[in-house]
């Protein structure tokens, strides 16, 4: 049973159309990556599964048979789903413990709230040194550890990544990476949007190639070499 | 030259002044920075508050502190109800529309107030004693408002840092979005919002009823003086405008003992104007 299942989604902004008849699927305990070039609706796809962008046709169906389609991001989230926006979005003039309160507004989440607050310290020290700090004055590490913190503190059952890697230092992308295998390994299920094909398949176990719009590959991470990706994604053989 | 004593007492006049200005500053300004509009109706709310008082103590008998608890509700009630009614409805229109929305609420206030209850000039009727230190006069009329504007200011700071619906309210000033994404409603919060705004007017108009009267006009005596102050502190920004309050409150209280009131105003406007040129972000330029 998926935890997640996007069914012959359309969605676009306008007269235009950036998702044609999109389907996939996320499983519980698994991590999935989308990737695709610059302008393949990779962000139109998450955007559409937190409700910030409303579906044209087709339909968002959670575990259990939950519909989500045309509910609003507020309402998706207290269905387990957190997103970890592009460009972090985080709020810049509070500070790093206002941003983790925030994540946990929920008032399933806020009972949890000083239990998840030490889960999150303990996951990302940095931000325990920086607690009273406002966001803003964070590096760009730091704060795309806050946003993933943030999304943690709603307790979610799946976390959407959208571009996490996007203007990070080399240096920085890695050890990215590396704390998304970190929160995989912590029990979440995991969807990630991505550019950087290379890195995203050593921590995924299945990805899906978006081009223009729709879907024209999908495997397992072991199968897929990147070269498969690049070539089709890049060359369109 | 004039009495130091009463430059003395013009500046102590002027900090009781700051305090329910800012009270009227810190409720528009917040609404202005959550939603982005700024309310031209909001000393009129003020106007019909303070008749609920008038009317609730002079002509039905109540306890002053009663007709003032039912001003903060009626505020809030006021509040919610210019946003469910005119600002919800435009809150995707251009700005200038949103403007032009709430002036003309302003317009209809104010001539619903003069059909209903004429030009007359009301005042609430206070026997409060005056205390006198080193040959300063401190009346009870303004060290009262004086003294419930700072715990309310107070009050206000608390709800805003440590409540999750206000940390939420100063989130969403700063990506609505990105809000709605840990699952609070960005509807629900504008409502809060307005609502907390429309209190704040609810008790300035229970401050202002101490020592002023209250008329269908009664808005464009604090009106432009409260836009000026929010402007002078950097819209949106909570401390510009507590730090502008008893700033222009200083200059007219202290002008108006030098010269006259009138010329307290012109200097007010003047200052407002020059800064203007001088730091066109605000007192404080609002951070990013």
């Amino acid at each position: 049973m998926s935890l997640l299942e996007v069914r012959g989604v359309t969605a676009g902004y306008g007269a235009f159309t950036a998702l044609w008849d999109v389907s996939l699927s996320v499983a519980a305990g698994e991590a999935v990556a989308v990737v695709g070039p610059n302008g393949a609706g990779k962000t139109t796809l998450l955007r559409v599964l937190s409700g910030l962008l409303p579906v044209r046709s087709g339909e968002l169906v959670l575990e259990g048979g939950v519909r989500l389609t045309g509910r609003s991001a507020h309402e998706i989230v207290a269905h387990g789903i957190a997103h970890v926006p592009e460009g972090r979005r985080l709020f810049p003039a509070l500070t790093v413990t206002d941003n983790l309160k925030m994540g946990a507004f929920l008032p399933a989440a806020r009972r949890h709230f000083a239990e998840s607050l030490d889960r999150v310290y303990g996951l990302f020290p940095v931000l325990a040194d920086r607690r009273g700090q406002r966001a803003g004055s964070l590096s760009g590490g730091e704060q795309q550890m806050l946003a993933v913190g943030r999304a943690l503190m709603s307790r979610p059952k799946l976390i959407l990544f959208d571009e996490p890697s996007m203007g990070l230092a080399p240096v920085m992308v890695l050890r990215l990476f590396d704390l998304i295998r970190q929160v995989r390994q912590e029990g979440y299920t995991i969807l990630v949007v991505e550019q950087n094909v290379r890195q995203v398949l050593k921590i995924v176990d299945r990805a899906y190639l978006l081009e223009v719009g729709r879907i024209k590959m999908e495997g397992r991470a072991a199968e897929l070499s990147e070269e498969d990706f690049v070539r089709k994604a890049y060359v369109g053989l | 030259m004039i009495d130091p004593i009463f430059l003395a007492e013009a500046a102590i006049n002027g900090v009781m002044l700051g305090g329910i200005l800012a009270i009227l500053a810190l409720g528009l300004n917040l609404i202005f920075g959550v939603i982005d509009i700024v309310w031209i109706v909001y000393v009129d709310l003020v106007m019909l508050c303070m008749y609920a008082i008038y009317f609730l103590s002079q002509v039905h008998g109540w306890p002053i502190w009663a007709a003032g608890l039912v001003s903060l509700g009626l505020g809030a009630l006021l509040g919610v109800a210019v946003h469910v009614l005119v600002i919800s409805p435009i809150l995707t229109s251009p700005p200038i529309n949103q403007l032009l929305a709430t002036g003309g609420l302003l317009f209809f206030v104010q001539s619903f107030a003069t059909f209903l209850w004429t030009t007359d000039h009301r005042s609430v009727r206070f026997s409060l004693p005056s205390f006198e230190v080193g040959g300063i006069f401190l009346p009870a009329t303004r060290l009262i408002p004086f003294g419930i504007s700072i715990l309310a200011m107070l009050g206000l700071y608390l709800f805003l840092t440590r409540t999750y619906m206000g940390t939420a309210i100063r989130a969403v000033s700063q990506d609505r979005d990105a809000m709605s994404l840990m699952g609070a409603n960005p509807r629900r919060v504008y409502v809060v919002t307005s609502a907390v705004g429309g209190l704040m007017a609810g008790l300035a108009g229970a401050l202002l009823i101490f020592q002023y009267s209250v008329h269908p006009f009664f808005g464009g005596q604090f009106g432009p003086l409260t836009f000026m102050i929010c402007v002078l502190g950097g819209l949106g920004n909570m401390v510009g405008a507590f730090v502008a309050s008893f700033v222009m409150s200083e200059i007219i209280s202290i002008a108006g003992v030098i010269w006259s009131t009138e010329m307290g105003y012109v200097i007010a406007f003047v200052v407002f104007i020059v800064m203007m040129f001088v730091r066109p972000g605000g007192i404080l330029a609002r951070r990013e």
